[in-house]
């Protein structure tokens, strides 16, 4: 009987029923609502910031800083959305970044973007992810593992395989239009900062505006619902996890231009920090609700709320337990609006 | 003789109501347990049992009604207090750790402990005791559970409702994962516990197994008990089966206009087998026409709808939608073809329930207003606004999301889809299950107007009365076999029951 005793008191339930809330509640349960949550975190974060940091903090120059901290996660977190609205997770994409870097930076591949161009590097990276991606796809929609355990081989074969090629060694790039190229700017705005906007303005169209989105919802809120309608759900989740991959990909891409270098050492832990960033955007972890905007604002506020920490000298510990403690926050927030939905039984 | 017929009343229930987000799963349930009886609860799927269960395993609150327990008015707030008050619940998922020993589970929140230390050796000797009562003293006390067959798992799950205090056991469907020697054992371990006084409610909807264990049995039909309390003994099965699928309220039928000979051909089924579910199942569809299929549950009814559908493959058999044969297994190659499911489980099956009512509607076509894969949601909006108004779909706002509204504009929904999707041959698999008297009537006449528009439509339901009110030829099903198809206006339901409890029988 243990296991049955933390059933919810459903009376709670329907005493809520959407009927019955009142506008504001209703309001705030909307899409518009949940993000304005997020953006008064993020300001409360920032007037944090400005109160103990004071000028420093408050500089055109931080604010840039706190983008670029947040774009190589954000477009990570941005492939992640994908896979968890779906109901999946993807444990892989730390490593894949990584992996993506080694490929793109062995001498081979960089003596052919010297011959050719240096988009061929950023072109393997991509290839490199996306390719991890259809593996993890494939195994999670045709050999039915549960997407936690495949990607999480995937995490521990992808690391493997970098620290393989790379022979432990750290790849350092040549190809100098590689180099120029991420060292210049647009606009006076850097370009990780340009990549990140353009990833969260393409994945919010896909996300909300395409049949694509369409189905990932559909797939997150109801699976066998979805299949029964007639979705092609093996081949959605497919293109799910390559999306996934693919985004780790440009994020290799994006730590190439950063670091300079490739090492089987990009990207650890990254997957935890996406999770982290997607559901305190607001996406349900177990599917069917989920948005690039809160995503991007998860992002942000965790990065905002390193640089905090940072312009105060505190310790990388204290943010750690903080960060710990806004992930749970947000959990506790989402099961409370869960809860007033409406119960499948 | 009806064992504990003077005793007195263990567990007296009156009128159970529960509802939820505004959907009736009880509308009146009156229960009385004696002290010693085997107590059958019978019911369809969907008849309300589990929420009954649930109610009196402390999981969920009665919206209102009351319950005596040994005479006195009470509550049961949680599971806790169920198990505290001796009410033990086997639920058909066994709620037993596979990983730890059987005396482990036995005494799982109960351990026999000083100031934390466990004396296994005390656990394993009252473990043998309880074993031995249930005359299984030949299993270890130390056996890892999750070696056990379902059966033991059974009899470990009624050794720990034995460890407490417990004067009721509620079992649901216990048979329903065992083969007939267990089924055989299992009966004689009831009988044991019901001499020692213990109460037991018994939930099944296999006839033959209440005949011989029951003592007396209420039947729940749409929430509400249709009899309470019958003696197993003297009630007719037939007179069971009626209560259990016959109509509460008269319906109104739409008339049917009868299918012309020319009428083409458009659901061609030809010796569809699922092995050990279905066999030789053959029948076809003309347009216009609706068949349905009368059967008990687990007759295999929704399964040949499943199959037809390719949400099962078939072992062998084929399936045609004018003239063209469908790829066995593929629900894509179905919906293509203009075959549409509306499945028995709405909720779990049909409907996202956080998403709003008109992304329910378009769920299997909305790329068709895509451009270049972008949606074109204000076009949804308005095919669904048009399904809204031409079904009268309450309440009409297509912003709405599924899961607040009722039974019936659910199943509404999802025939909308496949209206707006546009079938040739739909498939419906208990379309009036829990959707109230009213609304019968219209989704009644809902179906007939999709028949007279040419659709070629299959319909399966729990009641009798129904699939003869709305098919124009019915096929009777009972353990996987087609036993009769025939004219709807040349049977009645009390041969569709005889034709059921034979096949049942043989």
């Amino acid at each position: 009987m243990s296991e049955q005793a933390p059933t919810p008191a459903p009376a709670v339930v329907t005493a809520a029923s959407p009927e019955a809330a009142s506008p504001l509640r209703r309001f705030l349960s909307g899409g518009v609502g949940r993000n304005l949550g997020l953006v008064i975190a993020l300001l409360l974060i920032v007037a944090a910031g400005a109160i103990t940091a004071g000028d420093r903090f408050l500089d055109v120059n931080n604010f840039f800083t706190i983008i670029r901290f947040a774009s190589i996660i954000g477009v990570i977190s941005i492939g992640m959305t994908f896979v968890i609205t779906a109901g999946g997770i993807d444990l892989s994409v730390g490593s894949v970044m990584g992996l993506s870097t080694i490929v793109a930076t062995i001498a081979g591949v960089q003596a052919a973007a010297d011959q050719s161009s240096w988009l061929l590097m950023v072109l393997v990276a991509m290839a490199v992810g996306a390719a991890a991606g259809f593996v993890n796809g494939v195994v999670i929609a045709y050999g039915r593992v549960v997407p936690f355990m495949a990607t999480l081989a995937m995490l521990v074969a992808a690391r493997g395989l970098a620290e393989l090629i790379s022979n432990k060694q750290t790849l350092i790039i040549n190809v100098t239009p590689f180099k120029d190229f991420f060292r210049g700017d647009l606009l006076g705005i850097d370009w990780l900062i340009w990549i990140f906007a353009i990833a969260a303005a393409i994945g919010w169209f896909l996300l909300s505006r395409t049949t694509f989105g369409r189905r990932t919802v559909a797939l997150g809120g109801n699976f066998e619902a979805a299949r029964l309608a007639g979705l092609r759900v093996k081949r959605h989740t497919v293109m799910l996890y390559v999306l996934a991959g693919l985004a780790a990909g440009i994020a290799g891409v994006m730590m190439l231009g950063r670091t300079g270098v490739g090492t089987s050492t990009h990207g650890q832990l990254y997957e935890l920090d996406a999770i982290a960033a997607v559901v305190v955007g607001g996406t349900l972890l177990i599917g069917g609700r989920g948005t690039i905007m809160g995503t991007v604002l998860g992002v942000l506020i965790f990065s905002t709320l390193t640089n905090v920490f940072t312009q105060n000298n505190l310790s990388t510990s204290v943010q750690a337990v903080v960060k710990g403690a806004i992930i749970v926050i947000a959990v506790l927030l989402q099961q409370r609006f869960a809860a007033r939905g409406v119960r499948s039984t | 003789m009806v064992k504990g017929d003077s005793a007195p009343s263990l567990l007296a229930m009156r009128g159970i109501t529960k509802s939820f987000a505004g959907v009736h799963a009880l509308r009146g349930v009156d229960l009385d347990v004696r002290a010693g009886e085997v107590h059958c609860i019978l019911g369809q799927n969907g008849a309300g049992k589990s929420t009954l269960i649930k109610i009196l395993s402390g999981a969920y609150q009665p919206d209102a009604g009351e319950i005596d327990w040994q005479g006195e008015r009470t509550i049961i707030p949680s599971p806790v207090a169920a198990l505290d008050m001796g009410i033990a619940t086997m639920y058909q998922e066994l709620d037993v750790v596979d990983g730890l020993t059987i005396a482990e589970n036995i005494f799982l929140g109960h351990e026999h402990s000083t100031a934390g230390v466990l004396h296994t050796g005390a656990a394993h000797r009252r473990t043998r005791e309880l074993l031995a009562r249930l005359g299984h003293g030949d299993l270890s006390p130390s056996r890892e559970v999750g070696t056990l067959s379902a059966a033991n798992k059974q009899i470990v799950s009624m050794a720990r409702a034995l460890s407490r205090d417990t004067r009721l056991i509620i079992m649901d469907e216990p048979s329903a994962v065992l083969d007939a020697q267990e089924v055989k054992n299992l009966f004689r371990v009831v009988d044991e516990l019901t001499s020692q006084g213990i109460a037991v409610i018994y939930i099944s909807h296999r006839l033959e197994e209440i005949r011989q264990i029951g003592d007396r049995i209420t039947v729940i039909k749409d929430g509400q008990s249709m009899a309470s309390g019958l003696p197993v003994e003297g009630t007719p099965t037939s007179e069971l089966i009626k209560l259990m699928t016959g109509r509460t309220v008269e319906h109104v039928f739409p008339p049917r206009p009868g299918v012309p000979a020319s009428a083409p051909v458009v659901l061609d089924v030809q010796g569809l087998a699922l092995r050990g579910t279905f066999d030789e199942v053959s029948f076809q569809v003309r347009a216009g026409e609706v068949v349905g299929l009368a059967g008990l549950v687990g007759s295999g009814r929704s399964e040949i709808l499943e199959t037809i559908y390719g949400a099962r493959k078939a072992t062998s058999g084929t399936v045609a939608v004018n003239g063209r044969m469908l790829r066995p297994g593929s629900v894509r190659a179905a919906v293509n073809s203009g075959v549409g499911l509306s499945p028995e489980e709405r909720k779990s099956q049909g409907l996202l329930l956080e998403e709003p009512v008109f992304k329910n509607v378009t769920l299997s076509s909305f790329g068709r207003w895509a451009r270049a894969s972008v949606l074109n949601e204000r076009r949804e909006r308005t095919i669904a606004r048009e399904q809204i108004d031409a079904l009268e779909l309450r309440p009409g706002d297509p912003d709405r999301a599924a899961g607040a509204l009722s039974g019936g504009n659910q199943q509404k929904i999802l025939l909308a889809r496949w209206l707006v999707h546009g079938t040739t041959v739909l498939l419906l698999d208990e379309p009036t299950r829990g959707v109230d008297v009213g609304a019968r009537t219209e989704i009644y006449a809902l179906i007939r107007r999709l028949a007279d528009a040419g659709t070629a439509i299959v319909v399966v339901s729990s009641e009798i009365q129904e699939v003869l009110g709305l098919s124009d030829r019915v096929m009777v099903i009972a353990e996987g076999r087609v036993l009769q198809t025939t004219a709807a206006s040349d049977i009645d339901e009390h041969r569709v029951l005889d034709l059921i409890m034979e096949g049942v029988a043989a």
